[in-house]
């Protein structure tokens, strides 16, 4: 769970990042309640400065790492029904087979999902969710929000982040005192996973709240244009794609019509063998079918 | 008669040889696929490296990295429309801070890396003859889901340097961008040369302690 995952980390989810100093100003099309945001933002940041960072590195310190990726793995493994429903329900029909064998494997030979068995058959775990299938199925990400507790999000990414917690295994635990163990267990072996990061996105960012808004919004968008070998987020002409929501991330100007069929497009078009004319159409459900 | 062939076979083995050297040093993957063996050698060889001295490191990326990273174009691309308002002296204040900045930032993320960490190449994005391409490449770490590591490369006179980084669909100097703007739309481009070299100079005093 360590090493280049760092790295990833740092982009991922920084639930738990902090804000920082002054204001930067607003970008009132993708962020229209950046006010709110920020105060939440900071919120997030004192707790975990107070709370779940300390925690998290006492536990780092404390739970040699082979313990610590089991724990990881154990829920990973949970995660990974859902991964298995939402490759499904992007019609993905191989990714959902090979999902829900990782969850067979990893269960019963995995011992509980403890060890990582079907990567190591070459099952590779994929990343999806229910707010990538809401943007797949043509959802905008709507406004973004900064969730108490839980960070980084916007409208969709929050439906998506309800859909999960509704169905989630851990949560439906009867028994009180297990499921709050199991909860924070998870919680703080995410926080451990992330500590590194943290401190990386402390020395990089300049607006701490711009840097995790941005990068998250970019992340999501990648996640939704993302077509197995095709690179995701960018134009024929190499410019990065606009957000569905307009004015996020200084989208570039449109490409004129009269450039659609030119030969720099032709050739990407045979590259990504996507059509030159609106490169979002591997976001829509259409192509998300002729991708089976 | 015999001769004159052999003397062919060999022009035309010549003929190969030369291209294909000319080719391997002109393809752009073969640089990154250069300086992250060198870089991931060095990381193997040195235990101090390995548990997280930042200064050692700090080296490395200056040495092994830094040469084949386009600061001025990454610079130019983060600031955007605003560059060509810079007199020449913030520019080059800004090259100055901003290369800084990336390197703590890239040497931060080195600490992390692993000895048992794989490096994976994917299929390179690039039409032969073009000056841009994309080098792909997967880290798998321990971690069950390998992280995607994109290199943008731009030729300029003749060599290939990175121009940006696309870490798990996440472009740094891209995502420098809208900082970039809002620092310069509240406190100018001397507030964002001050604000730089303030968080370079906070990250220098953490490295050292």
């Amino acid at each position: 769970m360590k090493a280049w995952s760092n790295l990833r980390h740092l982009v991922v989810a920084l639930l738990f990042a902090a804000v920082a100093g002054g204001c930067a100003s607003t970008n009132p099309a993708v962020d229209p309640f950046e006010g709110v945001n920020r105060a939440v933002f900071s919120f997030n940041d004192g707790l975990d400065k107070a709370l779940v960072k300390p925690v998290a590195t006492a536990y780092k310190a404390v739970v040699p790492e082979p313990a610590r990726q089991c724990v990881g793995n154990v829920f990973a493994n949970v995660n990974d029904i859902f991964v298995s429903i939402n490759s499904l329900l992007q019609g993905k029909v191989g990714d959902a087979v090979s999902d829900a064998c990782r969850v067979l494997v990893n269960t019963t030979v995995g011992i509980a999902g403890c060890f990582d068995v079907a990567s190591k058959m070459g099952l590779e775990k994929h990343r999806r969710d229910f707010g990538q299938t809401l943007g797949k199925w043509g959802f905008t990400p709507g406004p973004y929000l900064v969730l108490p507790v839980l960070g980084p999000s916007n409208f969709r990414d929050g439906i998506g982040t309800g859909i999960t917690s509704y169905l989630d295994p851990v949560w439906k635990i009867s028994h009180v005192r297990t499921r709050n163990v199991l909860v924070t267990t998870r919680a703080v072996n995410n926080r451990a996973d992330l500590l590194t990061a943290g401190d990386v996105l402390e020395e990089a960012a300049l607006d701490k709240y711009s840097f995790v808004r941005d990068a998250y919004l970019q992340r999501r968008q990648n996640m939704v244009v993302e077509d197995d070998g095709k690179e995701a987020g960018k134009r024929a002409d190499g410019s990065p794609l606009p957000l569905a929501v307009k004015g996020a991330v200084a989208p570039p100007p449109p490409v004129p019509e009269s450039l659609w069929f030119d030969q720099a497009n032709q050739r990407e078009t045979l590259r990504t063998g996507l059509s030159p004319r609106d490169p979002r159409s591997a976001a829509a459900p259409a192509s998300a079918k002729t991708s089976l | 008669m015999f001769k004159q062939i052999i003397k062919a076979a060999l022009l035309v083995a010549a003929g190969f040889c030369a291209c294909g050297a000319a080719l391997a040093q002109d393809a752009p993957d073969a640089l990154i696929r250069r300086a992250v063996d060198e870089v991931t050698a060095a990381i193997k060889a040195d235990k101090d490296i390995q548990s997280g001295n930042r200064q050692k490191i700090n080296g490395l990326v200056d040495t092994k990295i830094a040469p084949y990273v386009n600061f001025v174009r990454m610079t130019q691309s983060a600031v955007g429309r605003n560059w060509s308002k810079a007199t020449p002296e913030q520019q080059a204040a800004l090259i100055r801070e901003f290369k800084s900045l990336l390197t703590n930032t890239y040497s931060g993320a080195l600490s992390s890396y692993r000895p048992e960490t794989v490096i994976e190449y994917r299929p390179l994005r690039w039409q032969a003859g073009e000056p841009e391409a994309v080098v792909r490449s997967l880290i798998k770490g321990t971690s069950a889901e390998p992280v995607q590591l994109d290199y943008y490369v731009e030729k300029i006179d003749g060599g290939w340097k990175v121009v940006d980084m696309n870490v798990a669909g996440f472009r740094l100097v891209e995502n420098y961008k809208g900082q970039f703007s809002n620092e310069i739309t509240n406190s100018g481009i001397d507030g964002l040369i001050k604000k730089l070299a303030a968080l370079n100079k906070s990250n220098e005093s953490k490295a050292k302690s």
